[in-house]
């Protein structure tokens, strides 16, 4: 690990312990090879043997003598009464680590070491790609002793001369939404509160963009008459407000445009959400819920992986398919191809094509926040 | 080695104060610890459940918690109404009233970071917010600035007042030397910490209600009126009750801080009224929601209407010399403007910010029963915290609590 690290991480010995078990290849099969006394005592130990060592550790050899003898003929130096005392509180904070949890399993032990770890790490984007690594391992083990299910999560770093933009065709979108479920689906949404990343605004010809009398949450047949749609979501811009106002650094941009928020590092102020003049926010009042049949396993630690309450999130423009090259689930899922993303610094994507020769326009551009995202007519 | 034994002696000492005293008193500090009891349950379930327990949403997304802080921070400034006077313009009039003022915005900060961590979606972590430790976005986001701002304002109230409490222990003087630069920081601090707190919510070009060069002004001049209402009213309840002299002269003194500042204040209301509907654009459409109400949502109505009345007459009230020599009038003119302000910095303020939304859509926002709860405990600590600090600084300056060195 480097030392130049910005952030103070709490050591306990728990890492070099992890480390020590990790080089013989040891982790999780019990009593398979040498390890340090103290972890003997803790792990391998039956109930009765725990018991007599509990009883050994505390009186010892006192206990086949009699009252007399154990009051008055103590012999003991403060060596050994510290030792005693020590070895006693050992096993009394064990016993009260195996006597809180339900099961106490070698899975049990390693959950609440991963709940550790994971609880005193760092800021993702002060990490170095080993840390990067040991958290989604961290992640990926946890959700399988979790759920006995696997998934696949990625740290995937942004790749050089990559910006992406995103265009939005007015003409074309019809209002179907097909955009608004295939991203709930691909970045694992709560699907009680029915969190959407995507808002289509219902609006009538001729008036232009009223906002306010606009219609988000329609139910009927679209393409309604004298009507025209247009999406909003978050615009990843080049001067993100979000961003500035963060007190913790949990949210950022990263080298491709994209702005994230690492969600175990957002301490929930909801700073970003009142600063976002394009209500590209989202936060999880409680704890987001997808059915486990529906969880899509392939995950960026910066993207859908699992959400917990009280953490903010917002689209990433499905940081998990496009830094593997594909498109963003909406795009993907739009049956007009109204949606167009690409990456801006190539000069023969399509987005710089639209770029280059229709009339775009962006919202709000007086806030000088530079959008990524550009509206155009055909 | 001395000084601890002095301040071992002065924490039994205080701990024997607290604990003792009249029916009313045990009444008082019984109820209080109640209503903070049925706020800690109201925070366990909030806890449990998430903000979802509150009234709170991605449209509205701040709401009773961030209001009572944002008036909150006023009241913990107004301490430098009193100190400003006291030592560094040398008015003796207002000694008395320098203790529990800042006793008063020691109970308030307490109350502000409460209240900041009972809205924060994920308390176990905000040791990412500490520096060093975590990682502090400085100079950037207006948050850090304001934890940075808030305790060390906290820790400057803290220390004055102990320091000279400490040396009246033991019957020696205060050195001026020691606590007058404390003080004279004290003054520019308490302007930060409020300025900052209204730059907090300025800075953000999302929403036009807020971001508004007037806003830090308007924060410091109803700090100023509504923080000395409250330390009037707190000193009126000690004179009845204690054997603590307050004299008629400093009261009215600071009713004249107050009457000066309500009278800015609403000079800038009308200044601000004026902006929003004289020539209305798209940017008043807040401030048209929160006095007249927009498509037919009015949550916010009676609150306003409430306060602006409220606010207007008790300022009109002051202003004549002999309404505000009155003592009672005086103090149901300070009630009426802590109220009348508590509800314009808090409800007026951060709420209607909110609505419309980014693009036009309008959420109401309505306070759950948890989130009341979870309030008015954390408003029941700040009594209790205040009292406390009061009933241990009156026994002092009263020569009632005085170390007793064992030798002598």
């Amino acid at each position: 690990m480097s030392d130049n690290k910005k952030w103070y991480s709490l050591d306990l010995g728990l890492n070099n312990k992890k480390e020590s078990s990790g080089s013989c290849g040891c982790g999780k099969s019990e009593g398979s090879c040498s390890s340090t006394p103290k972890e003997q005592v803790e792990e391998e130990l039956s109930p009765e043997e725990f018991y007599e060592a509990a009883i050994n550790a505390s009186i010892g050899e006192e206990r086949h003598r009699d009252g007399f003898e154990q009051v008055f003929d103590v012999k003991m130096d403060r060596r050994s009464a510290f030792k005693k005392l020590t070895a006693s509180l050992l096993i009394g904070a064990g016993a009260v680590t195996t006597s809180c949890s339900v099961t106490t399993g070698s899975d049990t032990k390693e959950k609440a070491q991963i709940d550790w770890e994971e609880q005193f790490k760092g800021n993702y984007k002060l990490m170095t790609d080993e840390e990067k690594q040991g958290t989604i391992n961290r992640l990926m083990r946890s959700y399988e002793l979790r759920t006995d299910k696997k998934i696949n999560m990625t740290a995937e770093n942004a790749a050089e001369d990559v910006l992406f933009g995103y265009a939005f065709n007015i003409s074309k979108c019809q209002g179907y939404m097909n955009c608004v479920s295939a991203c709930v689906e691909e970045n694992n949404q709560d699907r009680n509160s029915e969190m959407q990343y995507i808002r289509i605004h219902e609006m009538k010809d001729g008036e232009g963009f009223k906002f306010d009398k606009a219609d988000d949450n329609y139910y009927h047949e679209v393409p309604a008459e004298g009507h025209f749609y247009m999406g909003t979501q978050c615009f990843h811009c080049d001067n993100p407000p979000c961003v500035e106002v963060c007190p913790v650094q949990a949210t950022w941009k990263e080298e491709d445009g994209l702005v994230v928020i690492d969600y175990d590092w957002c301490v929930g102020c909801r700073y970003c959400m009142a600063a976002c003049p394009y209500d590209g926010r989202r936060f999880n009042w409680s704890k987001p819920e997808v059915p486990e049949p529906e969880v899509n396993k392939n995950q960026h630690y910066l993207g859908n992986r699992m959400r917990k309450k009280g953490v903010m999130e917002k689209c990433t423009f499905c940081v998990q398919r496009t830094r593997k090259g594909k498109n963003p689930a909406c795009v993907e899922a739009c049956p007009t191809g109204a949606r167009i993303f690409g990456n801006l610094l190539d000069p023969d994507s399509t987005i710089r094509w639209v770029l280059e020769n229709k009339k775009v326009f962006r919202l709000k551009e007086d806030l000088g926040t530079e959008p990524k995202f550009w509206y155009f007519m055909d | 080695m001395g000084a601890f034994k002095v301040f071992k002696s002065l924490v039994v000492d205080s701990l024997d104060t607290i604990t003792k005293g009249s029916k009313t008193y045990h009444l008082w500090m019984g109820f209080l610890t109640l209503v903070m009891l049925i706020g800690m349950y109201c925070y366990s379930i909030q806890l449990e459940e998430g903000l979802s327990a509150t009234g709170m949403s991605d449209r509205v997304s701040w709401g009773l918690y961030i209001s009572n802080f944002t008036f909150l921070v006023g009241v913990a400034a107004a301490a430098v109404m009193l100190v400003m006077p006291t030592y560094v313009l040398k008015d003796i009039d207002f000694k008395q009233a320098v203790l529990i003022g800042e006793g008063l915005a020691v109970a308030a900060l307490v109350m502000c970071l409460a209240f900041v961590v009972a809205d924060m979606g994920g308390p176990s972590v905000l040791w990412h917010m500490i520096p060093g430790i975590g990682v502090f976005n400085f100079p950037n986001s207006m948050l850090t600035w304001d934890v940075i701002v808030l305790n060390g304002y906290l820790f400057i109230n803290i220390s004055i007042p102990f320091y000279i409490l400490f040396k009246h222990y033991q019957n020696k003087e205060a050195k001026k030397s020691v606590y007058v630069p404390g003080a004279i920081i004290s003054v520019f601090w308490a302007v930060g910490i409020h300025l900052v707190t209204a730059f907090l919510y300025q800075g953000l070009q999302a929403r036009p209600f807020w971001n508004n060069a007037l806003l830090g002004p308007r924060f410091l001049a109803s700090a100023f009126a509504a923080g000395p209402s409250l330390i009037i009213l707190v000193l009126a309840v000690i004179r009845s009750f204690t054997a603590f002299k307050i004299e008629d002269k400093t009261i009215k003194k600071i009713a004249m801080i107050v009457t000066v500042a309500a009278q800015i204040n609403l000079i800038m209301l009308v200044s601000e009224l004026f902006k929003e509907f004289y020539a209305p654009t798209h940017h008043s459409e807040s401030a048209y929601y929160l006095f007249f109400g927009l498509h037919g949502k009015d949550a916010l109505l009676p609150w306003i209407w409430t306060a602006i009345p409220l606010n207007v007459l008790a300022t009109v009230i002051l202003t004549f010399n002999k309404f505000r020599n009155n003592l009672k009038v005086l103090y149901v003119c300070c009630f009426m403007l802590f109220v009348a302000i508590w509800i314009e910095k808090g409800f007026g303020l951060i709420v209607p910010g909110f609505i419309p939304g980014p693009y036009g859509k309008i959420v109401e926002y309505l306070p759950t029963g948890v989130e009341i709860g979870v309030t008015i405990g954390i408003w029941a600590m700040g009594a209790f915290v205040f009292t406390i600090l009061a009933k241990t600084a009156i026994g002092i300056e009263l020569g009632e609590l005085r170390y007793k060195d064992k030798k002598a």
